[in-house]
């Protein structure tokens, strides 16, 4: 498989940018091996195919990031595409905000929307994936916010504790993987 | 039958960045030591790492965590070429800060001053935040960390411009970019499945 980093930035063999991922090449061999334990897995647990690319859609979407969203999109029927598409655009906000302990840090607090899914695009997603959405926007979005009842309506919505650690690596996952690529987008631009 | 959420033991809350060493509790149950297979132990990598709640808990996703393990190996303690490891730790210091990922940020707080013993500097960073007077290099590493990590992506050429008039060469700049992409992932985690506490 190509290397999804690499394809994304548009990075050439024999580049400057390949020879200086080349020397991080355990980096490069294991985030691709990321990508492909949560989108190729051997065993794909208690999470659908569909799910997995489903919220990498909709995170990449939230990350205004058009060429990631229809890497990961293009494995989805029409009709869910159209739907993550529709809510991404809803719920694509400015971040990073959320609240701290209370404290010191009460002065830094950011206030920021709590998501909730649309009630037109709940049918099509089902309760799982809505759940899933409405955690991946404060995943992405406002993490610091996050606490034990959010995994809670992941757990009431079906989601296993094995199942939780599996989306919220996908999700964290993407808020790396686009930034490497956002990063390395602009340093190959400006090679000289 | 449905899984539940854990009620963390009786614990003190960090309620300020810091460089001393935190506890993590998991909100939801780790994998029983007792309960793991050689693929699960294999996914820790480092075999001590069994101790760790943290770890064991995403071990019931192996493959995925022994992959982000050996990705954030390399971006950190690789030593040929590229950024100092100081400022690698800088860059994962100052994306948690801005985050608001206080154990993520009190560990790699203690790596940045272990290396580069400037601990005045990184202290002043996690009490003033990403906007602390440093110097001319760190506040440029500093300023593109928090770019990267900000949403809507705000970094840009200009970031580029000014971490190359502080000395970055193209590697440096690059390990810049996995380190704050990486705590980027990282952050999520350890904010999202439990919660930071003091100890003793």
């Amino acid at each position: 498989m190509n290397d999804v980093i690499d394809t994304l930035v548009g990075i050439s063999p024999g580049s400057k940018l390949d020879a200086i991922r080349a020397q991080r090449s355990e980096a490069r061999k294991h985030a691709q091996a990321s990508y492909a334990s949560l989108f190729d897995p051997r065993d794909w647990g208690g999470v659908t195919a569909e799910e997995r690319f489903a919220v990498a859609s909709f995170v990449a979407g939230l990350h205004g990031e058009p060429q990631t969203d229809a890497f990961y999109s293009s494995k989805l029927a029409a009709g869910l595409r159209a739907a993550i598409a529709a809510e991404a655009a809803v719920a694509k906000t400015k971040g990073p905000y959320g609240s701290y302990p209370k404290g010191p840090l009460s002065a830094e607090n950011t206030a920021g929307p709590t998501y909730r899914v649309g009630e037109g695009s709940r049918g099509t997603l089902g309760r799982r994936l809505a759940a899933a959405f409405e955690h991946t926007h404060m995943l992405v979005f406002h993490p610091r916010d996050a606490a034990a009842p959010a995994l809670q309506a992941l757990l009431d919505a079906g989601w296993s504790t094995t199942d939780i650690v599996t989306l919220s690596q996908l999700v964290a996952f993407l808020s790396y993987q686009i930034r490497v690529v956002a990063g390395l987008r602009v340093l190959s631009g400006s090679q000289k | 039958m449905t899984d539940k959420t854990l009620t963390p033991p009786p614990h003190t809350e960090p309620v300020v960045f810091t460089r001393d060493m935190l506890d993590w509790l998991p909100w939801i149950e780790p994998m029983a030591e007792q309960d793991m297979t050689e693929r699960h132990l294999a996914s820790l990598v480092d075999a001590s790492r069994v101790k760790s709640p943290y770890f064991r808990l995403l071990a019931r996703d192996p493959d995925v965590l022994e992959a982000r393990t050996r990705t954030d190996k390399d971006i950190f303690y690789n030593p040929k070429a590229g950024l100092p490891r100081a400022e690698r730790e800088l860059a994962a210091a100052a994306t948690s800060r801005l985050n608001g990922c206080i154990y993520c940020a009190s560990v790699h707080a203690r790596f940045a001053a272990t290396y580069s013993k400037r601990v005045d500097d990184v202290q002043r960073l996690l009490d003033e935040g990403v906007g602390a007077k440093l110097d001319a290099r760190w506040e440029a590493i500093v300023a593109a960390s928090v770019a990267l990590t900000a949403l809507p992506i705000a970094f840009g050429p200009q970031h580029i411009e000014r971490l190359r008039a502080v000395g970055l060469d193209d590697a440096a700049i690059a390990d810049l970019i996995g380190a704050a992409s990486f705590f980027n992932w990282a952050n999520r985690l350890m904010l999202s499945l439990g919660e930071p506490a003091t100890q003793g």
